[in-house]
């Protein structure tokens, strides 16, 4: 079992925070996706967790153990850095028996461990080159293989796709998700594509500026957006924003700041008469339709046959995006006008950014 | 070979010479006069036996005269020619001369003594490779001793040298710690300070520590130096951290970090570093003469220098030997001169 609770854990260089705070709790074999913008710290708490990175105060707990203290050899942990960080000057073989020669495994034994990763990983034929003379997708290969031969209780991926063309990353992607299955290891994986994140994760945790903004299941976040941040990070292309204030008197009408209104349902949100919120819309529940209440400027229609994107904005300027199945016969310059299914808006809070849904 | 040939006869293009390709060639047949003329009369010297090295003008080749063997005489007897008198063409032994006349006798009938004036004869001269220079080097000097020594000390100081170079290369490229900074500040510091001003105090403390006349008081003094340590550091702090993470969590001791990744992965700065190393410790002479005083301590160096004295100088001698040092050093430069090259390039172009 190697679950892992981070309690009230910060980080901060002087007097800079770069991790304020974060509590979470990893259940074992869980896929945990850290995901947030550049800066967010997502790096910085992975290598935390990793011991390569010393703790200003809080816990790191793994299978209920505190190792705050522990070097991070001894933790258990794997790492696959972003780079690969594949020793240059040994072999595929050498760089995978590496770690199994420091716990000092008979030799017999990490022959025949070396050869089944890189049986299982496919890297078997290249196991007498050297990095060098790896294409990138080889040498990810060969860098999550010193990883996995060392039959480690968590693994931590920081951000190992990015080096990666992207028909290789979706590929890898994939690879990365079955070798989860196959092991049924809990796995720590930094990205800030939140592609990424959606589609490997059982949990996201979605960072920005050293805080956690939410933790949970993909679909979760998706759905449920916590915050103005969260709606507009996960998904894409990015939810559509739509500045407004609720009624003076009747809080199932909101008025937006182009001048138009448009209802609000009456039950599953709680927001209060006169207050300004934002409206949030994914892109795929906003519609064109005849006499729908915002009015959209088109800037630009992307045709990709089994699907079509038009972008534009409203007359106030805040960019609004149509994703819809099939055809679309909207053209650069038109005006339409759009509406949305009342079940599937997002309503937050504009001065904190919360959301307003109940429950 | 053939490469090399082509390299050697490359010209500007065309069927016919440039006058840019003779401007080149003259020059670099001029650098390569400039360069190699005076190595190669050091090694025709050191053929040349005492006398030879005494003549004037300089010959550029070694020559010796041509002596005989002639019954009723001990030692061999020098060979003239005759240029002038009543014996023109003949070729004669001097048995021995007396003011402006040379008593001479004929090979072929040594029964009678000729008379010969001296300026009618020229000695009979062959190119001979006087090789007693060398092997009396190891019959009445103790060269091997001599080498041996010169040799223990390049080694021994070189890889002590490395070692304690690299390592502190890797402190102070690879660990975050208070005062790292102000350490490498006080190694290159030391840089400023000649090695004549502290040559006292240094000699103080190789005494009082008991080293005076063994070859580790040659060795020890120079064992760390601020070069060495800046060199390497530079060059250490282009290997990514990642790499040292990585083996981190692959369970690596810092040790097994410095020997198995570091180290390795600097080989380029640590060739250049052993190569000036050698070079160095080889053709040291001030330290090791202050050092070594007992002539079974001394270097190769301080042996030459022993040859040179306040009357007399041994010329083929020193000159013979002044060869031998230079060549395992010649030979260094010959098999690393490319990483010397490449290394000092990559340790500062990165």
């Amino acid at each position: 079992m190697a679950s892992i609770e981070l309690k009230n854990l910060r980080k901060s260089y002087g007097a800079v925070d770069v991790i304020k705070g974060v509590d979470m709790q990893i259940a074992h074999g869980e896929f945990c996706v850290f995901v947030g913008p550049s800066g967010c710290g997502k790096s910085t708490l992975l290598r935390m967790i990793s011991g390569l990175e010393p703790i200003t105060s809080g816990d790191i707990e793994i299978a209920g153990e505190v190792v705050n203290t522990i070097p991070a050899a001894d933790r258990g942990l794997a790492m696959v850095f972003q780079s690969y960080a594949l020793y240059p000057h040994m072999t595929v073989r050498q760089n995978l028996s590496f770690g199994l020669e420091n716990i000092n495994t008979p030799r017999a034994e990490i022959t025949r461990k070396v050869d089944e990763v890189a049986k299982m990983l496919q890297i078997d034929m290249l196991l007498d080159r050297r990095p060098k003379d790896l294409s990138g997708g080889q040498r990810q290969r060969v860098a999550i293989g010193r990883a996995v031969v060392r039959e480690p209780k968590v693994f931590l991926f920081d951000e190992p796709l990015s080096n990666l063309d992207a028909e290789l990353r979706v590929d890898m992607r994939g690879e990365i998700a079955a070798l989860h299955r196959r092991l049924g290891n809990t796995m720590i994986y930094v990205t800030h594509d939140q592609v990424e994140a959606m589609t490997m994760a059982d949990k996201i945790a979605v960072l920005r500026l050293g805080e956690v903004e939410q933790f949970g299941a993909p679909l979760e976040l998706y759905n449920n957006p916590r915050n103005l941040f969260v709606a507009g990070f996960i998904g894409s292309p990015k939810m559509n924003f739509i500045a407004g204030q609720v009624d003076a008197s009747d809080r199932t009408i909101l008025h937006l700041d182009t001048g138009e209104s448009m209802k609000l349902p009456a039950t599953g949100f709680r927001q209060q008469v006169g207050e300004p919120v934002t409206l949030g819309i994914r892109p795929n529940h906003m519609h064109a339709i005849e006499g729908g209440p915002v009015k959209v400027l088109v800037k630009s229609v992307e045709q990709l046959g089994g699907e079509s994107y038009v972008y534009g904005h409203t007359s106030r300027g805040a960019p609004i995006t149509l994703h819809s199945p099939g055809q679309t016969r909207i053209d650069f310059g038109d005006t339409v006008y759009v509406d949305a299914p009342l079940d599937e808006i997002h309503l937050f809070d504009s001065g904190s950014g919360l959301t307003l849904r109940e429950g | 070979m053939i490469r090399v040939w082509e390299f050697l006869t490359a010209t500007r293009g065309g069927a016919r010479l440039h006058w840019t390709d003779w401007a080149s060639y003259a020059y670099l047949f001029f650098g390569v006069f400039l360069m190699f003329f005076p190595v190669i009369w050091l090694v025709m010297s050191s053929f040349k036996t005492e006398a030879d090295l005494q003549r004037y003008p300089p010959t550029f080749l070694p020559y010796q005269q041509q002596t005989l063997m002639i019954d009723g005489y001990d030692a061999p007897l020098p060979l003239f020619e005759i240029t002038g008198g009543a014996y023109e063409g003949m070729i004669l032994a001097q048995v021995r001369r007396v003011g402006l006349q040379a008593q001479m006798i004929d090979p072929a009938s040594p029964g009678e003594r000729l008379r010969v004036g001296i300026e009618d004869r020229v000695p009979v001269e062959r190119f001979t490779l006087a090789t007693e220079n060398y092997t009396e080097l190891f019959e009445r000097f103790s060269f091997l001793l001599y080498f041996w020594n010169s040799t223990f000390i390049t080694v021994m100081a070189t890889l002590i040298m490395l070692l304690t170079n690299s390592m502190a290369a890797f402190a102070l490229s690879k660990y975050d710690f208070r005062g790292r900074t102000a350490v490498l500040l006080i190694v290159i510091g030391t840089l400023m300070i000649p090695q004549t001003v502290v040559l006292v105090p240094l000699f103080l403390i190789v005494t009082e520590l008991g080293m005076f006349n063994s070859l580790w008081g040659v060795i020890i003094p120079g064992a760390a130096t601020p070069t060495g340590v800046f060199l390497l550091r530079q060059y250490m702090l282009t290997i990514p951290d990642e790499i040292l993470d990585a083996a981190r969590m692959d369970k690596a001791s810092e040790w097994k970090i410095y020997w198995r990744i570091i180290l390795p992965l600097s080989a380029p700065a640590i060739a250049v570093l052993a190569i000036l190393a050698i070079m160095w410790r080889w053709n040291d002479f001030l330290w090791p003469l202050i050092v070594l005083t007992r002539s079974e301590n001394f270097t190769l160096q301080l042996a030459l220098n022993s040859f040179q004295g306040e009357l007399q100088t041994d010329w083929s001698s020193l000159l013979a030997m002044t060869v031998l040092t230079l060549l395992p050093i010649a030979l260094v430069f010959m098999f690393l001169q490319k990483y010397i090259a490449t290394g000092i390039a990559s340790t500062g172009g990165k």
